[in-house]
């Protein structure tokens, strides 16, 4: 299989000098293109960081990120949601969602078809002529996630984007998110605090911690998806998942 | 407070006020040459109007008024953004701007009429100068203050170039600052008219001049009102197209 994000000792510091702060050192992580990976790690384990250097948001610090995927010009390659929605609030919300399609060649017939779907997909449809303060927190949210889609990515990097969710729209959009990864056969990385949600979702969970960050573990999840909610190899796979991440705090503590 | 409330409460305050005046100068307390009453405007106006004077003068003033706002806010609010976009004009602008920003507008006076004469271009100079520095500091703040987190999200859905981004988030996002800062310029503006007239260029402040020498300040109260009402008109225009524009704020 083709690896579409793969990145190479890759580094990553903030600030310089003194006060120079390394989030991570040396990291080799790798997506296949298809494949969905989930990443857990503590707070400020560098999660969002990794997101933001692989979408070319902020530059390495070392090494590199490669991204090989194909070029098409009515699709981005990379489409990110945000930790949090960070919808431009001048924009109305079928215009938030629209964003990413400014500048691809869509017609704008395709362009609204585009909103339109992604919107009701998140369940939302009719709020598109709304302003951004007129919806709650978890809408805007999911506006966010629509406006990833609508771009209909090769690759997705979702930051946490359930979090702000009840249980019942989390476990409605987990599923719905599974199904477009089948149909459309994305690659996608997942960052979550939830590790029950990325054992669910994911094939593979990386787990992030120590400072600087590196992969301490990698967790292979070979359950079938039909069996995942509960069952004893689903829940054993939790618990060695959330076994793993207390040690890993563990590490961190002693480090620091 | 509904709005009927409010604005008869406004309304209330107003008119209590003009009857007060009224009082006090009809008490006969005070000689109406000092304060004259609010009833003596109307009179005023109409003859004001009868001689040709009212309009003539509240034309050419609105004329430099109108001139000194648009060059003032124009180069204002286009400079604030550029140094904010900037840092090195930034920088370069600090110290530059901390010496030319306290000088007061009337200042300038004695260099608008060596450069420009006794001349409308002189008014409206003096007028632009105020406008100038408050759209320049609050255009560079607002600029300043705009969200990081948006920049990131337009360049993450391929809005990268510096156009762009200046187009989807930078412009949009800076514009409650900008809006607030020109609508501060347009009551600055008319605060200045008056005084940039003193000095013999044909409008309101002119003639305010010549009345207080004849002590007909009835007419000088007349051209008070006059551009009370002038500020309150465009203020009012100005936030109803602001509404317009910032219908996204809650
Ligand atoms: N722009 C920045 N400048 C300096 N330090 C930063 C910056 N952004 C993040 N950091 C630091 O990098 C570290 C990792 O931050 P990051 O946001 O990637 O954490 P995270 O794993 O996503 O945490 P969380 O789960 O809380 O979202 C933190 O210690 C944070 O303080
Ligand atoms: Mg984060």
């Amino acid at each position: 299989m083709a690896k579409v994000i793969e990145t190479e000792d890759l580094s990553v510091a903030f600030g310089e000098g003194d006060g120079q702060n390394i989030i991570f050192r040396h990291l080799n992580i790798s997506v296949e293109a298809g494949e969905f990976v989930t990443l857990v790690g503590v707070s400020g384990a560098g999660k969002s960081t990794l997101l933001r250097v692989i979408a070319d948001l902020i530059p390495p610090y070392e090494g590199s990120v490669k991204i090989d995927t194909p070029q098409d010009r009515a699709r981005r390659r990379i489409a990110m949601v945000f930790q949090s929605a960070n919808l431009m609030p001048w924009r109305k919300i079928g215009d938030n969602v629209g964003l990413g399609l400014e500048g691809i060649e869509v017609s704008p017939e395709q362009c609204r078809e585009r909103v339109r779907s992604t919107l009701d997909l998140v369940g939302l449809g009719d709020f598109s002529d709304r302003w951004p303060y007129q919806l709650s927190g978890g809408q805007r949210q999911r506006v966010g996630i629509a406006r990833a889609l609508a771009v209909d990515p090769d690759i997705l990097l979702m930051d946490e984007p359930f979090g702000a969710l009840d249980a019942i729209t989390r476990i409605a959009l987990q599923d719905e998110l599974l199904r477009i990864w089948r149909e459309t056969k994305k690659s996608v990385l997942f960052v979550t605090h939830d590790i029950e949600e990325a054992v669910y979702l994911g094939d593979r969970v990386l787990l992030l911690g120590d400072r600087p960050a590196h992969i301490v573990n990698e967790y292979k999840i070979d359950i079938a998806r039909s069996q995942r909610r509960e069952g004893e190899n689903f829940m054993r796979k939790v618990e060695e998942v959330k076994a793993g991440l207390v040690d890993a705090m563990a590490l961190s503590d002693g480090a620091a | 407070m509904n709005t009927a409330h409010r604005y008869a409460l406004s309304v209330t305050g107003l008119v209590g006020f003009l009857v007060f005046w009224e009082a006090i100068s009809q008490s006969g307390w005070i000689s109406t040459t000092l304060l004259p009453p609010p009833s003596s405007i109307a009179p005023s106006l109409v003859s004001e109007i009868q001689e040709g004077i009212w309009h003539w003068m509240v034309w050419a003033s609105f004329r430099h008024y109108a001139i000194g706002f648009f060059i003032g806010s124009f180069l204002g609010v286009t400079l604030g953004v550029l140094v904010a976009l900037f840092p090195k004009v930034e920088a370069s602008q600090a110290w530059l701007a901390r010496v030319l920003r306290p000088i007061p507008p009337l200042a300038w006076i004695p260099f608008a009429i060596i450069w420009f004469g006794i001349s409308e271009t002189a008014a409206a100079f003096i007028i632009s100068i105020g406008i100038f520095w408050i759209n320049y500091f609050t255009a560079m703040a607002a600029v300043q203050a705009v969200d990081k987190d948006l920049i990131e999200v337009a360049r993450a859905f391929g809005h990268r170039t510096f156009p762009a981004l200046l187009k989807k988030v930078i412009l949009p996002g800076a514009a409650p600052g900008i809006l607030s800062g020109l609508r501060a310029g347009l009551g600055q503006g008319w605060m200045t008219v008056v005084a940039a007239e003193l000095f013999g260029i044909e409008g309101i402040g002119q003639r305010m001049m010549e009345a207080s020498g004849l002590l007909a300040t009835d007419v000088v109260i007349l051209y008070m009102f006059s551009i009370a009402l002038l500020y309150g008109i465009s203020d009012y225009i100005f936030v109803s197209i602001q509404n317009k524009i910032l219908a996204w704020q809650r």
